[in-house]
């Protein structure tokens, strides 16, 4: 949890909280899991956007707005509380095509697709169909080539993309075939586009490879230009990894916070785990990694919100401090819940496969460590 | 106890020189009146040399003269009554610069700090000035020989005489005793009482009749800490810290200090003694070990360097976030605990990703190579920052004990009158 934030954003966090644990508590996100395909329920989300879930990364203009003026903390502050609960529903997808469309769109492009996104009635997708931003693209990339009239046609693969075949807009990054990236607009039924449903470790969340196969692409609905697509890009990968980082501190936050618990309440050699030394130096460095993690993951919320010179770094910097840590505390936690922490009954396992989905995502910590390497070295040789 | 706590506001409260306006007129009197750092070198290495703390004490007085002493301390003090946010501005400022970072642990960041909670008017006056004026500086005896983390079991005796106490007994571990000028000791004045009870904090002034200070030889070659000897000190009542027998309520605030101090949260320090250890636009030392040794292109040196630089970053976020929550209350005041047990995890990464890029010229060298020899040095100290200051062992006991609110371990001599209990 942030300790300085104003009323307003007490507010939100507090207002999250209780829409939370109010809709979606733990055992609704179980239930979601064994009979919803698409992992969240519309209705839900559409009550979420209400709340302004789909909105804080969008102008005023648009028809969003957040509590600070900063959208990004706003939204980190719900992020980290969606983290609490493990739960559901398409939320960093959807921000970061909005925020893509609100900064950067045309006017047709906003029209066409913000209020959609915004009132909750639309899901979107980020489909990284390339290398960029210092991240690998294993496998055959998107290609976009030039068609007659200055459209774009697409052929090539993504790697699974979350929400894909919940979606109705595909925000698609491709390789250029003259060089450089490409981004655009394509709606999931445009012919070509074929979604092929991959599992994932998180039981509510849905990923699909997304293949295009000459997918024609009209000029009205490519994003960014030349001089705007490389920062474009970097720009919603680092939305995307603060709000993944921001969560994976909230996951964290509240595993400790149970296992901390279960150490008070159970006894072994009629003494509670918590006051064995050797259990307590283990909580006491899970507290600072922890705290660590919530500190990192804030500062990235703060310079990606205020567009500051280190803003990739500080992303980069979280998402490969707790990307690397995160899985390595749960897995204490479970080693510290005995056997009851490896069994289905047991909600820990529901944090531990949101929390190793999030360490993969939009770049691992190694990923991310070059990264920081490469934004040190340019620091110093530019 | 809280009630004497002196918060030194965040930013600027527009009752202060803005930060920008602030920083600009830093920038222009460092150029005209603060020496530079030679090519290479680094504050910290130029204190190495200083042995005396001579330059240290030179260069405070210039920055005294130009009213950039003191920034976070009361202007009543002879400080400059100013904001974190200044404080940091001014250090980014003096990255070019030599500055007497010798005077920022423990002068500042926690003896000061600490007389300024529980001083005298009259004792803030007559010494606050002086320090921040460049004419003393200052240590802790604390530790004693016959043991380091059970504090309050200590030994030294302090018996009352008229109006002056007598101090007899032995302090270890004060780092540059022997160039310093004045120490809080902490001795027992009754023993009839359990340890936490019967302690109080004096002022002592080091070189008089009685005390004799002896360097220790370390590891690394160093000759920095220090053990005393006191032989009947007489140390006057008027330099009693706090009341008599409540020392350990001053000594537990002056041990939060060196926490906040050394974990890096102290709004006390003043300039940097190693660039690119606070994540300042500075390539880091380790960088250029990398670069001498022809590994900047070498995958997995590029990811240790990254993790390195890493850990600094977040280590900086995770002390101004823990500041943040013991100002506002979220988090208690032994959570200083948590950023001080990161600094000495992370010192301890940081010595060995120096060996890993280093291999094996850390510790086979020619004379022409020294440089990498100091690292194989800083090597064989690597526990250093995890034992000083309290071990990390008592970092997490405070964490889990204290912020958890776990269990205490257990104690024999809780509730015992000390001279009851079985000690060496």
């Amino acid at each position: 949890m942030e300790f300085e934030l104003t009323e307003d954003q007490a507010l939100l966090r507090e207002t999250t909280l209780k829409f939370l644990e109010s809709t979606c508590p733990i055992t609704t996100v179980r239930e979601l899991a064994d009979n919803e395909p698409r992992g969240f329920d519309p209705a839900w989300w559409k009550q979420a956007a209400e709340l302004g879930w789909t909105s804080m990364l969008v102008t005023e203009d648009d028809g969003g707005g957040s509590v600070s003026g900063h959208g990004l903390v706003d939204l980190a502050l719900v992020a980290e509380e969606r983290g609490r609960l493990v739960a559901p529903g398409p939320f960093a997808p959807v921000n970061v095509v909005a925020e893509a469309l609100s900064r950067r769109g045309t006017t047709g492009q906003r029209r066409r697709w913000l209020p959609g996104l915004l009132n909750g009635e639309t899901v979107a997708a980020w489909c990284l169909g390339a290398p960029a931003a210092g991240l690998d693209h294993p496998g055959t990339p998107v290609v976009a080539r030039r068609s007659e009239g200055n459209g774009l046609v697409l052929d090539g693969a993504s790697q699974p993309v979350e929400a894909a075949a919940q979606s109705e807009l595909l925000l698609v990054t491709a390789l250029g075939s003259e060089g450089g990236l490409v981004q655009a607009l394509v709606p999931s039924d445009t012919p070509g586009v074929r979604l092929h449903p991959a599992r994932c470790l998180d039981l509510v969340r849905r990923f699909a490879q997304v293949t295009f196969e000459g997918v024609a692409v009209d000029p009205e609905w490519i994003l960014d230009g030349p001089g705007t697509v490389a920062s474009g890009v970097e720009q919603q990968l680092q939305t995307t990894v603060v709000l993944e980082c921001a969560e994976l501190a909230g996951a964290l936050d509240r595993v400790l916070e149970m296992t901390v618990a279960y150490a008070f309440d159970r006894y072994s050699f009629g003494r509670p785990l918590a006051s064995y030394q050797a259990l307590k130096h283990r909580f006491a460095d899970m507290k600072m990694w922890v705290e660590a993690c919530h500190a990192t993951a804030s500062a990235a919320a703060h310079a990606v919100d205020a567009d500051a010179a280190d803003a990739a770094e500080l992303t980069s910097v979280a998402k490969a401090y707790i990307g690397e840590r995160g899985p390595v505390i749960v897995q204490d936690c479970v080693q510290l819940h005995g056997g009851i922490g490896v069994t289905w009954d047991h909600d820990i396992h529901l944090y531990l496969r949101r929390v190793v989905v999030n360490r993969t995502q939009h770049g691992t910590p190694s990923d991310h460590r070059e990264r920081v390497f490469r934004a040190m070295d340019a620091e110093v040789s530019p | 106890m809280s009630a004497r706590e002196v918060v030194v506001p965040a930013e600027s409260d527009g009752t202060m020189e803005d930060v920008e306006s602030f920083r600009l007129r830093a920038r222009s009197w460092l150029a005209d009146a603060m020496p530079l750092l030679p090519e290479g070198m680094n504050n910290h290495q130029l204190s190495r040399q200083d042995e005396m703390g001579e330059r240290a004490r030179y260069l405070q007085r210039i920055l005294s003269g130009g009213g950039f002493a003191g920034l976070c301390f009361p202007r009543e003090y002879g400080g400059q009554g100013l904001s974190r946010a200044h404080q940091r501005a001014f250090n980014q400022e003096s990255l070019p610069y030599q500055m007497p970072t010798l005077f920022n642990v423990p002068t500042f960041s926690i003896l000061a700090a600490t007389l300024i909670e529980f001083g005298t008017e009259e004792q803030k006056h007559r010494h606050l000035p002086a320090i921040l004026r460049g004419d003393e500086l200052w240590v802790q005896f604390l530790s004693e020989p016959s043991g380091g983390s059970d504090l309050a079991g200590l030994v030294t005796r302090a018996t009352r005489d008229g109006d002056t106490f007598v101090i007899n007994g032995s302090k270890i571990w004060s780092s540059g005793a022997f160039r310093s000028d004045y120490a809080m000791c902490l001795a027992r004045t009754n023993s009839q009482v359990p340890k936490h009870r019967g302690l109080t904090m004096f002022i002592m002034k080091i070189h008089q009749p009685g005390v004799e200070v002896r360097q220790i030889a370390m590891v690394n070659g160093t000759a920095e800490f220090c053990q005393e000897f006191f032989d009947d000190v007489i140390v006057p009542d008027g330099d009693v810290v706090g009341e008599v027998d409540d020392g350990w309520t001053v000594a537990s605030r002056l041990l939060f200090h060196e926490r906040d101090a050394v974990g890096g949260g102290s709004p006390y320090i003043s300039g940097v003694a190693v660039a690119g250890s606070g994540g300042g636009a500075q390539r880091s030392d380790l960088v250029n070990l990398a670069a001498r040794m022809g590994k900047l292109g070498d995958v997995r040196v590029r990811q240790l360097l990254a993790e390195d630089r890493i850990n600094s970053r977040v280590q900086n976020q995770l002390v101004r976030r823990i500041s943040a929550g013991i100002r506002a209350g979220a988090l208690p005041p032994p959570a200083g605990a948590l950023p001080r047990l990161f600094a000495a995890t992370s010192t301890e990464r940081h010595l060995d990703i120096a060996l890993d890029v280093a291999g094996g010229s850390m510790a086979v060298w020619m004379d022409e190579d020294s440089e990498d020899a100091n690292w194989g040095e800083a090597f064989l100290n690597r526990q250093g920052g995890s034992l000083g200051g309290g071990s990390s062992e008592m970092a997490r006991n405070i964490i889990s004990e204290r912020v958890l609110g776990m269990p205490r371990e257990p104690a024999a001599d809780r509730d015992i009158p000390f001279d009851q209990v079985r000690h060496n």
